[in-house]
């Protein structure tokens, strides 16, 4: 790892308990500039607690977290989203009635410029959803139409696509997927690594937590290992095999000193 | 009526969509779905379909066998009229349900708020504004109690309103003494507030203003859900609210902004009912809550939340004010109403349970 480079999003000492549980157990993360960086590790590890840690969706009782190496503390998911970190959660957080435009903006509608727009909040569905379609279609999720449909409607890749496409819109600074082919069929998922892919070469640094160890070892740039609440080792897919992944993952073989 | 039409033609587009949903997207998998699914699909996406069809039915029914005296302009100005009460109420229900949540006070806050406005005018010989401003204060102030209750002491919705029901109808009987401020007293001090039991003639109809003002809470509420993003946020927080919570959205906000404003919505009912009544009358609308509840569900707004369009509890409204005048034009016994609004909330509610099946 090069020193001199600033992690865009670290973590050093994070606690977290729920009751007797330990989710977080002195837990460091580091994200440089433009990877991808896998979080594998058991169910039950505190894959998600880190990531809700990171994303403000909880608060952890002690550590410090920084963004661009200045320390931060989100009390709520809104306020990490306006520091440009964005979250597709396991559960994707849409909401499936309304359409895909209305979801992309959900919680930052844009409204219309007159006076209605002013008072009451219109919403400005043209330009809504000129930018979902741009948005969409930048990621190469759709062909040409049709923004309003609800998004229950869609199949569950095209709905991961969605919650990916709201996160790439928005997510300037971060983007982090929690289990976003976990879900999804053999195609789909082809579809949504594609995707994660196309973001990043746009540039904005990505934490993919997985499962799936070919799906990892395909996309990742590097991997953070977690084990009991904490990480266990960071490692380069090229240096290491899967099944070395899964051993350290499951405490069969001694983790590596560094990446 | 045109106002229904005008949504079912701002529907079709999104409805033609939902029918093929994979077209927009690019290599993802289509599946052939067959004419029940497509059935399912289009009452899915567009929930009032039912309730029209079942006003347009009995309208045509009651037309055909109730008589004469059914189908004139006068007779219907009439229905309007009758349901406009109620229907003001089920506004503010449905706000309330489209959260996934319900409101049992909605009666007792109008009754109420009339009472409050009625003696402050009336009794205590305050100018009629700050009386009716005061009644509204009354109204979103117990609608504030019903969302601080639900979001923040965390008691469920049924229960909360259930409380606040009893609690505030009990105040209103003892500010009142359960007894009625007559018109005549009414006129002599303060007659803006029956203002909404004046009509206007036009064609052989007699519009009241009540009936106006019912359907005007109807066009503004359906403007704010559909075309704000307060409304968008009112489905959201019904249909899924963590998933809410997650996009972003201060649900809680949400929640109490949603009870607040159908108190200050029953305070209008309350205005309306004192002219519609003919007087302030604490112990009418006993029953507008259940009967709000009815007109909502009828109209295919899901029990379940985040479901169904404003204009569904208007059509249900109309439908149950459309069965109590044929009924009763036909001769037919007052318990068979019962009987048949008992079988549509029923059919209506077996109905959004199939539709809610669809979702893949
Ligand atoms: N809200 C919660 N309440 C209680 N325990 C929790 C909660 N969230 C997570 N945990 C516990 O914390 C541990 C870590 O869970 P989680 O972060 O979901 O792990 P992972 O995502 O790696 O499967 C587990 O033992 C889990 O049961
Ligand atoms: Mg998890």
């Amino acid at each position: 790892m090069n020193t001199e480079v600033t992690p865009v999003l670290s973590a050093r000492g994070l606690m977290k308990r729920y009751g007797r549980v330990v989710a977080i157990d002195n837990g460091e993360f580091d994200l440089m500039p433009g990877e991808i960086l896998a979080v594998i590790g058991d169910n039950g590890a505190g894959k998600s607690s880190l990531i809700k840690a990171l994303s403000g969706a909880i608060r952890p009782d002690s550590g410090e977290i920084r963004l661009d190496g200045v320390p931060i503390s989100f009390s709520s998911p809104i306020e990490a989203r306006k520091a440009g970190i964005e979250t597709v959660y396991q559960t994707l957080a849409l909401s499936p009635a309304l359409s895909i435009s209305d979801n992309m903006f959900l919680g930052r509608e844009i409204y219309s410029p007159n006076l209605f727009g002013k008072l009451f909040h219109q919403l400005d569905r043209q330009a809504m959803n000129d930018i979902a379609r741009a948005k969409l279609a930048e990621l190469g999720l759709l062909t040409i139409q049709n923004i309003q449909q609800p998004v229950e409607t869609l199949s569950g890749g095209q709905r991961q696509g969605v919650a990916v496409a709201r996160a790439a819109a928005f997510g300037s600074k971060v983007i982090i997927m929690d289990e976003p082919t976990a879900a999804l069929g053999v195609k789909e998922s082809r579809k949504v690594l594609d995707l994660i892919l196309k973001v990043r070469a746009r540039g904005v640094p990505i934490v993919l937590i997985s499962h799936n160890m070919p799906h990892v070892f395909e996309v990742a740039d590097r991997i953070h290992i977690h084990r009991l609440g904490r990480r266990a080792a960071v490692i380069s897919p090229k240096d290491y095999s899967m099944s070395d992944a899964v051993a350290i993952m499951t405490g069969a073989m001694a983790a590596p000193i560094a990446a | 009526m045109t106002n229904n039409l005008n949504a079912l033609a701002d529907k079709t587009e999104s409805v033609d969509a939902a029918a093929e949903p994979a077209r927009g997207f690019a290599q993802f998998d289509t599946d052939a779905i067959g004419p029940v699914q497509k059935l399912q699909r289009f009452l899915h996406s567009y929930p009032t379909f039912v309730p029209l069809i079942v006003l347009a039915v009995s309208l045509i029914g009651f037309g055909l066998f109730a008589g004469s005296k059914f189908f004139t302009p006068y007779n219907m100005s009439l229905i309007v009229q009758q349901v406009s009460i109620i229907g003001i109420l089920a506004v503010a229900q449905s706000l309330v349900i489209l959260t996934a949540g319900i409101d049992l006070s909605v009666a007792a806050i109008m009754v109420l708020s009339s009472v409050v406005a009625g003696n402050l005018a009336v009794k205590l010989g305050w100018p009629p504004i700050p009386s009716l401003l005061t009644s509204f204060l009354v109204g979103t102030g117990i609608g504030l109690m019903n969302g601080f209750l639900v979001t923040r002491v965390k008691l469920p919705p049924f229960i909360a309103t259930l409380g606040t029901w009893n609690v505030f109808y009990a105040l209103n009987l003892y500010l009142s003494g359960a007894q009625s401020i007559r018109g005549s007293e009414i006129d002599q001090t303060a007659p803006i507030l029956k203002i909404f039991g004046e009509s206007l003639s036009v064609f052989g109809t007699k519009i009241s203003y009540g009936s106006l003002l019912f359907v005007a809470v109807f066009l503004v509420l359906w403007y704010a859900l559909t075309r704000t993003a307060w409304g968008r946020h009112i489905y959201a927080v019904g249909d899924d609210k963590e998933a809410a919570e997650l996009a972003g959205i201060r649900t809680d906000r949400v929640l109490i902004s949603v009870y607040a404003v159908a108190g200050f919505i029953c305070a209008l009912a309350g205005w309306s009912a004192i002219g519609r009544v003919g007087a302030v009358s604490p112990t009418s609308f006993f029953e507008g809550n259940l009967q709000s509840i009815t007109a909502v569900v009828i109209g295919g707004i899901s029990l379940f939340g985040g479901r169904g369009s404003i204009l569904g509890p208007l059509v249900g409204a109309l439908i149950v004010g459309v069965f109590q005048s044929g009924l009763r034009i036909a001769g037919v016994d007052v318990l068979w109403q019962l009987f048949a609004i008992g079988w549509l909330i029923i059919l209506a509610v077996a109905v959004d349970q199939w539709i809610r099946k669809v979702s893949a």
